[in-house]
C-alpha cells in the first residue's frame, strides 16, 4: 500500500457516506466537499452524527457504505495511520507518560523523520509554549494541553486536521480567546482544519463555511452570514441564533415581494428571500432586527400591534424583551440600549416593526420549535 | 492583603482543631502493627541470634549471629531454587495474564464483570485443594500427561507430577490472579482516546502496543509481578504437594526447621533472611523500573 501520510493533498470529498449502528443511521448519504485550505465547520446538536463523520474520516469509524478522498486517493480503507489525516481529541488525550516534547514529537518520529528537534521548537514556538517542553501533560493547564494536542498534530503537516469538539473542556474566557488563536494557526499554516461543534457562536467565529447537521444529514450549508441571514429550514433558524418564526399564509404573490397574512395582520417579505412551498408559510424574523414601540407611536415597515410585554432582561448592551402576542405566541426582541430611553416595563402595551427586506420565509409544513429545545439540552 | 491574612488565619485554627483527627484514624491500625509485626518481627529477630539449651523447643540467648551464617549455608540450594521457580512462574504468570487482563479491560464488553469474578473465583476454594488437583490434572493417567505423550512430545514413561515442573505449574496458576488483577486495573485506566491518538499519529497497532499500551500499563506490571514473585518465593505448599525432595523450596526448609526440627532460631534466621533479601529485590526493581510517579 502507497502511504500517503504525506503525499496526499487536495479537497476532501465525502460521497454517499453512511454509517448505521444496528437499525440506527447516525450518517444518512453524507456528500459534501470540503476545498483544501479551508477551515470547515461540521456544526450541529449531540447525536447529529457530527462525530461519527469525523471518526470515519480519521478511520476510527468504518463507514457502512460510501467514499472518502482526499484529492485523487481515496482514502476509505486506508488504515488510521496511513491517512493523511490528524486529529485534535476532545480533552486532548495527551500521552501522560511522555514529556510534552516527546509527546509533539510522536508523529514525527513514527514517520522516521531526520530533524525532529528542529520541528517540534518551531510549532511549541508557535503555541508559545517553548518553555514547557519538559512538563508532562499533567503538568499543564486546560488552555496549555489544549495547544499542545493542536501542536502534536499539525506539527505533521496532514493534509487535513480534525478537531472534535476541541474547545469544549475550557472555561468560557479561554474558548473565546483559543478560537481567535486557533483561526491564526489556520491562517498562519493553510491547512485544512474540518472541526466539529455544537456550539453555533464558536462555529461562526472560526469557520469559513458552516454545515449544520441534524439527524445524520446535513441539514444546510454556507458561510456563517448566509446561514445567519438566509437560514432555509426551521431548525438552521433556530440552531443558529435566535428566531421568531410566526405561522402564516400567503395572500397575493406580487412579481417582487409576497404579502403574508400573520393571524389577521398583514406583512411582506422579499420573494426572494421565501422558501414556502405552497401558501403556508413561516415568517422569520431575527430578535435584533425588531424595533418596539409602546402602542399609538407611528412606526414604518412591516408592523405587528396587539403586543403586551411579559418578561424584560436587561443585559447591558441591549434589552431582551419577551412579547406576548394576540394570538398567544411569545415573540424575541433584543433592542439596542443606544438611544437613552429607558426600558419598557412588563405589561406595557407595545408593537413591532422592522424592514420587509430582514424578513426570511420558511416552509410552512415544518415545526416551527425544531432545534430550539436541542440548544438547551446541550447547555445542561 | 488583610483579606488573605484573615484566610490564612482561619485556615491555622482549622488545621488545629483537627490536627489529631488522622492520627486517632490511624491508631486502631498502628496498635494492630504494633503487636501483630513489629512485636513478632522483634522476637524473630532475638530467636535468630539463640542456641539451644537442655529441653527441645528451649533456646538461651547468646547472640550467636553465626546462626545467619549456617543458615544461608546449609540452604543455599533452596534459596536459590525459590528465586528461580518465582522468578519463572512470575514471567509465565505476566505472559498469560496480560492478554488476559487487555481482553478484559478492552474487549469483553458486557462480560466484564462476569469475566473479573471468574479471575477470583478459584479464591472461593482452598488453596491447598486447588493445588492438589493439579497432582490430578499432571498426573500419569490425567488428560495432559496422557495427550502429550500421545503427540510424542513427552517420552512413554514420563511423569509430569513430583516434579520442578509440576511445582512451577502450581505457582504459576496459584498466583495467577494476583497478577491479572493489577494488570487489569491499570489497563482499565488508559483512556481509550491515547491509544486513538497513538494510531492517528502514524503508529501501527504494534508500535501502540510498546510506546503507549505498555508504558501506561507498567504500574501494573510492577505491580503485578511484585505480588505474584514475593508470595511464591516463599511459598511451601506448592514444592510440597507438586514437587519432589530435590525441588524443595526455603518455605519448606523453614516449614520444617519450625515444625518438625524444632529448630527455632535457624528457621527465624532463614526467615528474616528471606525477608531481607526480597525487601532489597524489590527496591532495586522499583528504583529500575521508574515507576513512583505513575502509581
Amino acid at each position: 500500500m502507497v502511504d500517503a501520510s504525506t503525499s496526499a493533498h487536495g479537497d476532501l470529498k465525502l460521497s454517499h457516506l453512511t454509517k448505521s449502528f444496528g437499525d440506527f443511521k447516525a450518517v444518512d448519504d453524507l456528500s459534501l466537499t470540503i476545498p483544501e485550505g479551508s477551515f470547515f465547520a461540521l456544526l450541529g446538536p449531540s447525536g447529529c452524527g457530527k462525530t461519527t463523520t469525523l471518526r470515519m474520516i480519521a478511520g476510527l469509524e468504518e463507514p457502512t457504505s460510501g467514499t472518502m478522498h482526499v484529492g485523487n486517493t481515496d482514502i476509505t480503507d486506508m488504515r488510521p495511520y496511513r491517512r493523511p489525516v490528524n486529529t485534535v481529541f476532545q480533552n486532548y488525550a495527551l500521552f501522560p507518560h511522555l514529556s510534552i516534547f516527546e509527546n509533539v514529537a510522536f508523529g514525527l518520529r513514527r514517520r522516521g523523520i531526520k530533524d525532529v528537534k528542529a520541528q517540534v521548537d518551531k510549532v511549541l514556538e508557535l503555541v508559545e509554549l517553548p518553555h514547557l517542553a519538559e512538563r508532562k501533560p499533567t503538568q499543564l493547564s486546560g488552555g496549555q494541553q489544549q495547544r499542545i494536542a493542536v501542536a502534536r498534530a499539525i506539527v505533521n503537516r496532514p493534509a487535513l486536521l480534525l478537531l472534535d469538539e476541541p474547545l469544549g473542556a475550557l472555561d468560557l474566557k479561554l474558548r473565546r480567546q483559543m478560537q481567535i488563536e486557533l483561526k491564526w494557526i489556520q491562517t498562519e499554516i493553510g491547512l485544512t482544519f474540518v472541526h466539529v461543534t455544537h456550539d453555533q457562536e464558536e462555529a461562526m467565529t472560526m469557520a469559513d463555511t458552516i454545515a449544520v447537521m441534524n439527524e445524520g444529514r446535513i441539514e444546510q450549508m454556507g458561510s456563517p452570514a448566509d446561514l445567519y441571514d438566509n437560514p432555509k429550514t426551521a431548525f438552521v433558524a433556530n440552531f443558529l441564533g435566535q428566531s421568531n418564526l410566526i405561522k402564516g399564509a400567503i395572500e397575493s404573490n406580487g412579481a417582487d415581494s409576497l404579502l403574508v397574512n400573520l393571524f389577521g395582520q398583514k406583512v411582506a417579505l422579499p420573494r426572494s428571500r421565501s422558501a414556502a412551498k405552497d401558501s403556508s408559510i413561516l415568517v422569520g424574523i431575527r430578535p435584533e432586527k425588531f424595533r418596539i414601540q409602546p402602542e399609538g407611536k407611528e412606526m414604518s415597515g412591516n408592523i405587528l400591534t396587539g403586543g403586551v410585554i411579559s418578561d424584560v432582561s436587561y443585559i447591558g448592551v441591549s434589552t431582551q424583551y419577551q412579547v406576548e402576542m394576540p394570538w398567544g405566541q411569545e415573540l424575541i426582541v433584543f433592542e439596542q440600549n443606544d438611544d437613552g430611553v429607558p426600558p419598557l416595563d412588563k405589561g406595557d402595551k407595545v408593537k413591532l416593526s422592522w424592514e420587509p427586506i430582514f424578513t426570511f420565509g420558511l416552509d410552512g409544513s415544518q415545526d416551527a420549535n425544531a432545534g430550539s429545545k436541542l440548544i438547551a439540552d446541550e447547555e445542561e | 492583603m488583610a483579606f488573605l491574612h484573615a484566610t490564612a488565619k482561619h485556615g491555622s485554627s482549622e488545621t488545629k482543631k483537627r490536627s489529631w483527627l488522622p492520627y486517632l484514624l490511624l491508631l486502631p491500625g498502628l496498635v494492630w502493627l504494633f503487636f501483630f509485626f513489629l512485636l513478632p518481627i522483634l522476637t524473630l529477630v532475638s530467636t535468630s541470634t539463640k542456641t539451644p539449651g537442655f529441653g527441645i523447643g528451649e533456646f538461651d540467648q547468646t547472640y550467636r549471629f553465626a546462626n545467619y551464617w549456617d543458615a544461608i549455608v546449609n540452604s543455599r540450594a533452596q534459596f536459590l531454587r525459590s528465586f528461580e521457580y518465582a522468578g519463572i512462574a512470575t514471567v509465565l504468570a505476566l505472559a498469560i495474564a496480560y492478554p488476559l487482563a487487555y481482553a478484559i479491560a478492552f474487549k469483553s464488553g458486557r462480560w466484564k464483570n462476569v469475566l473479573l469474578v471468574l479471575v477470583v473465583a478459584p479464591f472461593f476454594t482452598s488453596f491447598i485443594l486447588r493445588t492438589i488437583a493439579w497432582k490430578q490434572i499432571l498426573g500419569s493417567s490425567g488428560f495432559v500427561n496422557r495427550a502429550l505423550i500421545d503427540l510424542h512430545i513427552i517420552g512413554p514413561q514420563t511423569h509430569l507430577t513430583a516434579s520442578a515442573f509440576a511445582v512451577v505449574m502450581g505457582l504459576t496458576y496459584n498466583f495467577l490472579p494476583f497478577m491479572t488483577l493489577p494488570l487489569y486495573s491499570s489497563l482499565e485506566r488508559i483512556d481509550p482516546r491515547t491509544i486513538e491518538a497513538s494510531g492517528d499519529l502514524y503508529a501501527n497497532a504494534i508500535t501502540t502496543f510498546r510506546k503507549v499500551t505498555l508504558p501506561l500499563s507498567a504500574p501494573g506490571v510492577v505491580a503485578g509481578t511484585l505480588l505474584t514473585f514475593i508470595p511464591a518465593a516463599g511459598d511451601f505448599v506448592n514444592a510440597e504437594i507438586l514437587g519432589n525432595p530435590n525441588t524443595k523450596m526455603i518455605g519448606n526448609v523453614i516449614n520444617a526447621r519450625y515444625l518438625q526440627i524444632v529448630d527455632y532460631p535457624t528457621a527465624a534466621a532463614l526467615s528474616f533472611t528471606l525477608m531481607f533479601v526480597i525487601l532489597i529485590m524489590v527496591t532495586l526493581y522499583i528504583r529500575k523500573a521508574g515507576t513512583e510517579e505513575l502509581v
